[in-house]
This record gives C-alpha cells, structure tokens and sequence, in this order.
C-alpha cells in the first residue's frame, strides 16, 4: 500500500450562489521518496489540492467526498487534534512566496523552535541544536547568527531556504512544495529547486511538486498529474505524458514550452483561456479552446458539448478525453475485426 | 535609536510650533492686557504709554518670539479668573483630568483586547454578533448623553414597576428592574493629597467609586472603536499566509491566536490607537461637565465662558504637550515592538 | 443619431441597472439595513415637515404657558394629553421642540458634511495629484489636526469663533456657523481618504494615458480620478452625517451651538439635564433617545454600504 493515497477527492466552496466545485474526482497515490508534480494554469485548482491534503482550506471551502489515506489512517475527516500530529511533523508544506510565509515579528529561531515543540517534548536548547543542523544543511552563511534575526533581514532566497529547513525540521515522510520557486529570482530558482530535491532524496522524502512549470515538472518528477478547471485531465508517468501527450490540454501545454517553438517564430499557444470554476461550459470543461472538437466529418461531437468526459486508461496513463476514448474503442474494434 | 529619537523630537518640536502660533495669534487677537490691568478708568494717553512700555506695539514677530521664549518657561501670565499664574491654575486641575483618562484607558485596555480577539475568532458566535451590535450602539451614543443615563440609572436610580407589587416575585422582578442610584456623580469627593498640588482618587476605595461613573462614560466613546479596530485588524491577520504557514506547521490554535496573529494585530491597534488615548483629552471636557469633574475639562469651558483668554491658552498649549508626548511614545512603543521598524532612523 | 439608438438599445437605463445591481440585491437581503432605512426616512420626514407636524411652534412665545412647565410624557401619571411627550422647564410642547430640534441637527449634519467634503475633497486631490510640498503640508495639517481629535478641534474653534462674534451674534448666526465650525473640524478624514485613492488611481494606466494625451492636470483630476474615489467619499459620507449631528450636539451641550431659544437635539438634552436630578428626566432623555436612534440607523446604513461597496478607506 502507498504512503499516501488520494481517491475522488471532491472540494467545494460554499458560497452565496451555491457550491462551487473547485476540485473533483483527484486520485493518485505517493510512495515514499517518490516525486509527483501537478501542473495547470493558475486557477485550475493545484493549491487548492494542496491544501486539502492537509485539511487546511479556508472557509467557505470543504471537504465534500473522496478519501486521503495517509500510512493507513484517514485524514479527509479527521479532527484538528489529530491533523495538527500530522502537520508539519509527516507531512509538511513549502508556499509560495517566501516574503508572506514567515511571521513578521517572530525571529527565524522562534518560528523554527516552535514548530519543533509543537511535534516533540524537548527543551528549547536542543530545539534550537536541531534547528541550527537544519539551516546548516540548507546551506544558509553563519546560521547562528540567523536563528535570532527577523524575516524582514533575510532575501528572499534566504527565507525559502529557512522555509525548507522547517519543512525539513521533523524528517517528514512528504513535503509538498506549492510553487516553491515562482515568487523568488530566476537566478536562484534553479538553486533551491535543487537543494529541495537533493534533500527530499537524501532524507528519502516523498514530493508533491506543485508548479504551473511543465519543464521543471518533467525533469524532476517520476509521475504528475495534469490539472484544468478543478479536474485531473491526464496522469500517469511523467515520461510517458511528456513523450506521448494524449489529452488535446497537454499537448497544447507541451508545444506551448519555448523549446518546442521554431527559432525565429511565435511561441505557440492554447487559445481562449481558462473558465471560471463558478461558470463552466457543459459537457468537457476544454471544449471551448480544444482543436480537436471536429470529428472526422467536420461535425462537432455531441460527447464533448454534452458529457463530462469519464477516465480511460491508455498505457500507463488515465485521460479523460472524449476524443482519446474514441480512438482506443476504434482501436480496440480494429484489433478484433482483425482477429476476426 | 538616537538618529529615530531626534527626528521625533524635531516632528514634536514643529507640532508645538504650529500650536504655539496659534496659541499666540489668539492671545494677539482676542487679550487686551491692558484692559485686565487697569479698568476702564485710565485715561487713552496712560493707555497707550503702558502698551508701549509692554512691547505690544512691537511686530507680530518680535512679540511672538518673547511669547515662546516665556512659554518655553512655562510662563503664560496671569489667569483673570483665578488671578493667580495660569500654569499654577492647570497644574491644580490636571491631576483630576489625569487620573479619569488613566482609569478610562485602563478600562478600555482590559476590555478592548479580550473582546475583539474573541470576536475575530468566532466571527459568526451569538456572542461575537452581540459584541458587534453593541459596539455600534455604543458609537452612536454621545459622552454625554451616555454620562446622562448613568447618572439617571445608577446616581439617581430607576423604580419601574411593571409587575404586581403585592406578589414575592413581581416585587423580586421589579426589584430586578429597578436600580438603586447612590453611585456617587458629581466633583471627585475627598480626593487624598500624595505630593504638591497632586490630589488623588486613586488611593481608597471611597475615591475609587467616584472615577466609575465618569470612566465609564468616558470609555464608552473609545471601546466600541477599539473593538473593532482589533477585531477587523485581527481578522485580516487571520488571513495572512504566515498565519495558514503556522497551521501547516502543526501549531496549536490557541499560539496561533496569541502568538502569532495577536502580536501583528496589535501593531497598528498600538498606532491607531496610541493616538486616541490621546484625544481622550477632548472627551473630557464633556465627561467633566456632566459630572462637574473638577478637572482641566471643566476649567476650560469655565475659561472660554469668562473669556479668561491667557488661561485659554495655557490650556492649548499644554493640553497640544500633551497630546505631543503621547504620540512620540506612541511611536517609540511601535518601534520597540516591531521588529521591522529599526530605531536607526533608516527605514530597513 | 445612429450612436444614440445604438447605445439605447445596448446600454439598460439607470433605473434597469440600479435594479440589477448588487446594492439592490444585497439590501433586499439585509433585514437591518431595510428598517434603518425606513427609520432614517420617517425621521427625515418628520424633521422636513415638522412645521406641519408639530401640533405647536416652540419659536412662538405667545404658544407657550409657563404654568404647564415640567409635565410629563402621556405614560406617566399627572401627564396632559395636550402634551404627548410632555413638556420642557419652560412649558414648551417636548414632541413640537423635538421636531424642530431634529430638523436643526440635520440641517446642521448635512451642511456640515457638504462643507467638510468641499474643503476635503480638494485638498485630497491637490495633496494625491500634486504631491511633494503641497502634499506634505496638507497632511502634515491633518496629522496634526487629528492628533488634537475633531471633536477638539471644533472646541477650541467653537469658542474663538464665539469670543469674536459675542454670544448674541453667534445665537444668531448659529447654523451656519456651526457648519462652518464642524466642517473646518473634520476635513481630514475627506482629505486622506481621497488622498490615498488618488494615489492608487493614479498610478493605473489610464491617468496615464489622459496625460499621455496632453489633457490639463484639473481636468484629469476632476473627470477622470473623482469619480473613481467617489465609492469611499460615499461611504465615508454617512460616517461623516453621523458624527457631524454628534458633534453639534457636544457643541450644543457645552453651550458653544445652538441657543435655546432656537434649540438642536444637543441643545434640548442640555437644557433638560438641569432638571434630571428633580426627576424630570424625560425633558433630556426624550430628545436623547431620538438623537441615539439618528445617529444609529445612519452608522448602521454606512456599515452596510461599506460592507457592501467595500472601497479602499484610509485606516486609522
């Protein structure tokens, strides 16, 4: 069994209107120091499956259905007592932009100390020890004097640094990194991504990578998740999606990447953009900007107006794509006509 | 610190400044020392030799300037009223003022924070909701108006008697009803002397009883503001994404709460709010005249009455030092607390 | 012509977008807003007609009897039915002086917050749009006025005001300068709030692009920034409304507003706490419960209007 395993997991957003669906039907599964990425514009519901993972979406958001398993216990309805146990401690979290995550008015040591009494019965001196051996192995300059320094002293990259020694204080089991490099400077992105993944491997930690960056995804995870309008699309190995994109999204993202563009010429782009989750189009969320709407005769297929596309599985991959599943019932046909 | 220190002080000097021009124009405009000296009697020729001899005929600048150096000894002449030194007069009658503002702010120390934290946390609790409703009662309801109902409830008391008398529990629910009165309401009583011209009512329980009517009056214009000033700055902390770190932390709520949040709330409660304790100085003058508090409040509405115009001024002035000092405390105290704000004077 | 049709047909009519609107809809759902209007409405209704209303004219000597000073409202025993709300120390009908009271805080309210939202309102835009000295000047003012409190600062300019004119000038004149007063008192509220929404107006693309097109600084300033912060000037509005009747009453009751003879809400409550320790504390009360109601159901229409309309205001 999986380390962490998540199955339909549903989130709504009571709001005045009526729920809004900001997450549906997520399933994957992580096994210990194993990295899965999730990809998707923003807005297509990445954070939102962050931090339910961990129960910590705010109100009016909420857990509707679906089931996180984490080493055999449930946490999708567990109280705040149990969850706090798992918090920070088992599963720990990185955000996004190192300037809001850290707490103005605590010192560096405080906020790391804290965390590290909230999970141990240990005294303050020896808290202070371990945190002291983690800004040293985030590779942060004179690490003693940092622990009584304020947020506002450090750069950026220093608080993203700081940030994942925390995450890193209590050897979780899985970190999950919400964006960790979009807010900082170019030149240092690819710094700490690495030192994130140099340390997740050393300490045998399991990653959930969060980014709207298809080529960091496809370098660094062994399998991701592509996420549009509140739902997974397409998942399987990263390899395999990259290699062999099936949903008409993730192809668009992958000839969207620079590289993929012919010197010279425009970057190629997926028309349209991303709907509001409180006023989707029926049947295929993708159905307003996807090329491949058209069936063969030129007519639009009613499937895709009209139905919400269910999961087929195609390789190691799971697409929920009208036109893919034509393709393999065509093909599954082909192959029997031919036996035949 | 000390480069922070002097750009205060300069910031204070200039206000003062301000205040003293002011202060002076209106002494220029509206005093006729001459008048206060010697009655009408004296003949226009005696008159004009006096001014003469009193430098009033000198410019506006000079004038100013002997003005500022004799208030910078606390020198602002003599009182028509009291015909004593007006500085002598204020400091008889700052003690009382003092005193009610120091009860006040404590009250709205002790109840503001409690309060509002509450009530940020459970935004959506009955209690929460009646806290706010009564908030902004409490901020429609004038000093004095409020002053007046205490009196009424609990110095003169009310006997309603809606229930039949003659029955053990209609006489207990109308009992219930009903209050008292006795609180004392008018002056300071027999305040105790501590040192000088310092009487206080601080120092039996006797003199004690006397600050509660007027106190609460006077902190019933400011805890309905703080409450929800702490309570919109705390919700919005709340908010923050340091706060949702914390929970993905594993921190208890109640360090959330306490440490994390009441701490960034209470930054700019401290500005905000530093700077109405001093205009408290202004409520004053209202509270004191409902309760004939023998304070500055009430001297100075006596003075405006009387056109006692050098101790109008004093009282500008020192009531403007005041209100000064506590802004540059106010300050000091915010960069103490936050440590974002260094006392270096350069912004970090 | 063809332009108009056009527009006619695409654009709905301002009584069709107010119906459709979010303040609309949010009104229609807010319990306490619908009945603070509805008491703010008759109380305004009462205080324009009160004229008619009122069943005597307290300006008119000759209508008052001396003799009927001190009665009680009609719930209490010894009360004249004549008098429904009884009468004040100088026998004056108390529901006739009410009325006529109200209609003088309101008039007073009103005018002042025109007044403070003129002065407010230019100096916010000259301290947002010209910047440097001017603006360090115009809110180093209102720093310094608001350190001292408008309730102060109306005060001290209430007593300068009335030692310059003597007190029978001032009881004559003394609407319009109690405008004037409180107006001058509490600018800066007016002058920070559109200061700090010019700022960020200003800063987005189209000023530049109304500069870019060689228009006139005033003219940027007034068709193009005002009616941008007209949202938090709105709210502020009623914010202001209520203090500005709060303060003419504190002025009143300290003897700096409105005489007796010619009494405001604050004025009436004045005159009656003479009489609170002889037990007639209706002749305070009453006036002082119709200015708490006043004053409430406008603070509670300016939360709503907050909460709804949400601006950018000024803190602190």
């Amino acid at each position: 069994m999986a380390l962490l395993e998540v199955n339909n997991l549903d989130v709504r957003f009571a709001l005045r209107g009526g729920d809004v669906r900001a997450l549906r039907d997520v399933c994957f599964t992580l096994d210990r120091g194993e990295r899965l990425g999730i990809v998707g514009e923003s807005g297509a519901g990445k954070s939102v499956a962050a931090f339910s993972l961990l129960n910590l979406i705010a109100k009016p958001g909420y857990i509707a259905g679906g089931s996180i398993i984490f080493d055999g216990k449930e946490l999708s309805g567990m109280k705040d007592r149990g969850l706090r146990r798992v918090r920070g401690n088992r599963i720990s979290m990185i955000f996004q932009d190192p300037m809001m995550t850290l707490n103005p008015v605590l010192s560096i040591g405080e906020q790391m100390v804290e965390c590290l009494k909230a999970h141990r019965r240990i005294s303050t001196r020896e808290a202070r020890a371990i945190a002291l051996h983690k800004l040293n192995q985030v590779q942060i300059p004179s690490p003693e004097t940092r622990l009584d320094q304020y947020p506002h002293e450090l750069s950026g990259g220093m608080r993203q640094r700081v940030i994942i020694a925390i995450a890193l204080l209590l050897d979780p089991d899985i970190i999950i990194a919400d964006e960790p490099t979009t807010a900082l400077d170019v030149t240092i992105q690819a710094e700490i991504m690495d030192l994130l993944l140099e340390l997740c491997d050393k300490h045998n930690v399991g990653l959930v990578l969060i980014t709207h960056d298809l080529g960091v995804v496809s370098q660094v995870t062994q399998r991701m998740l592509v996420m549009y309008a509140g739902r997974v699309i397409e998942q399987g190995p990263t390899r395999e999606i990259i290699n062999d994109p099936q949903h008409p999204y993730t192809q668009g993202l992958i000839n969207a990447l620079p590289q993929m563009a012919t010197p010279g010429s425009r970057l190629n782009q997926i028309p349209g953009s991303m709907p509001s989750l409180s006023n989707l189009p029926s049947g295929c969320a993708f159905h307003p900007r996807c090329g491949f709407v058209k069936d063969a005769n030129g007519t639009p297929r009613k499937a895709c107006l009209d139905k919400v596309p269910g999961f087929v599985e195609s390789g190691n991959c799971r697409v929920a794509c009208h036109m893919v599943a034509e393709m393999i019932n065509q093909q599954e046909r082909d192959s029997r006509e031919e036996i035949l | 610190m000390i480069a922070f220190l002097i750009k205060r002080l300069f910031h204070a000097f200039l206000v003062m400044f301000v205040i003293s021009v002011i202060s002076f124009a209106i002494q220029d405009n509206l005093g006729d020392p001459i008048q206060q000296m010697v009655g009408q009697s004296v003949p226009e020729s005696e008159r004009a030799e006096l001014r003469e001899e009193l430098g009033l005929n000198d410019p506006f600048f000079v004038q100013y300037l002997r003005f500022a150096k004799n208030a910078a000894q606390f020198d602002f002449g003599y009182s028509y009223i009291f015909n004593e030194p007006t500085t002598q007069v204020i400091m008889r009658h700052l003690p009382a003022t003092l005193e009610l503002v120091a009860a006040t702010t404590l009250l709205i120390v002790l109840l503001s924070v409690p309060i509002g934290v509450y009530s940020a946390i459970k935004p959506r609790a009955w209690l929460s909701r009646a806290f706010m409703g009564i908030s902004i009662v409490g901020i429609s309801i004038p000093v004095f108006l409020t002053a007046i109902v205490l009196i009424q409830l609990f110095a003169i008391g009310v006997e309603v008697t809606p229930f039949p008398v003659d029955t053990v529990w209609g006489a207990w629910l109308n009992d219930l009803l009903s209050t008292d009165g006795g609180m004392p309401a008018y002056g300071r009583g027999n305040p105790v002397n501590v040192f000088g011209t310092w009487d206080t009512n601080f120092s039996s329980l006797e003199g004690l009883t006397y600050l509660v009517l007027p106190a609460i009056s006077l902190a019933s214009i400011m805890l309905p503001l703080f409450i929800r000033l702490i309570r919109a700055e705390m919700l919005e902390v709340l908010q923050s994404e340091y706060v949702k770190f914390a929970r993905a932390k594993g921190i208890s709520l109640r360090r959330i709460y306490f440490v994390h949040a009441l701490k960034n709330t209470m930054l700019p409660v401290i500005t905000v709010g530093g700077v109405q304790i001093g205009t408290l100085v202004a409520y004053t003058i209202l509270t004191e005249t409902v309760f004939q508090w023998p304070g500055m409040g009430l001297m100075f509405l006596d003075a405006i009455e009387r056109s006692d115009i050098p101790l109008i001024v004093t009282y500008l002035m020192i009531v403007g030092l005041i209100f000064v000092i506590t802004n540059t405390l106010v300050d000091l105290i915010y960069g103490l607390v936050n440590p974002t704000v260094k006392l270096t004077g350069k912004p970090a | 012509m063809r332009e108009n049709v056009m527009s006619d047909t695409i654009v709905p009519g301002r009584w069709a977008r107010f119906r459709d609107s979010y303040l609309l809809y949010s009104f229609k759902r807010d319990l306490i807003a619908q009945i603070s209007l509805v008491i703010f409405a008759l109380l305004i209704f009462a205080a324009v007609f009160a004229p008619w209303l009122a069943p005597a004219n307290p300006y008119d000597l000759a209508q008052i009897d001396i003799l009927a000073s001190e009665l009680p409202p009609f719930w209490i025993d010894g009360a004249d039915p004549a008098y429904l709300m009884g009468t004040d120390a100088q026998g004056r009908d108390l529901l006739s002086t009410i009325l006529y009271g109200a209609r003088v805080s309101l008039i007073i309210g009103f005018g002042a917050v025109l007044m403070q939202a003129v002065i407010g309102v230019s100096f916010g835009l000259m301290a947002g749009y010209l910047g440097g000295r001017v603006d360090a000047f115009l809110m180093r003012l209102a720093d310094i006025q608001l350190s001292f409190s408008t309730l102060m600062v109306a005060i001290i300019v209430g007593a300068l005001v009335k030692a310059i004119f003597g007190g029978a000038t001032f009881s004559e004149y003394a609407v319009p300068l109690l405008v004037l007063i409180i107006g001058l008192a509490e600018w800066p509220q007016y002058a920070r709030t559109v200061r700090a929404s010019v700022l960020a107006e200003r800063s987005k693309e189209y000023v530049d692009a109304a500069r870019v097109m060689g228009l006139k600084s005033r003219r940027i300033m007034f068709r193009h920034i005002l009616p941008n912060t007209l949202s938090p000037i709105f709210v502020i509005s009623t914010v202001q409304v209520a203090n500005a009747i709060i303060s003419e009453a504190a002025l009143s009751f300290l003897g700096l507003g409105m005489p007796e003879t010619h009494p405001s809400l604050g004025s009436l409550i004045k005159s009656g706490f003479d009489y609170i320790q002889s037990g007639s504390w209706w002749i305070t009360l009453i006036p002082g419960a119709v200015l708490v109601i006043l004053v409430l159901v406008i603070n509670l229409l300016g939360d709503w209007l907050r909460d709804v309309l949400n601006p950018r205001l000024y803190k602190g």
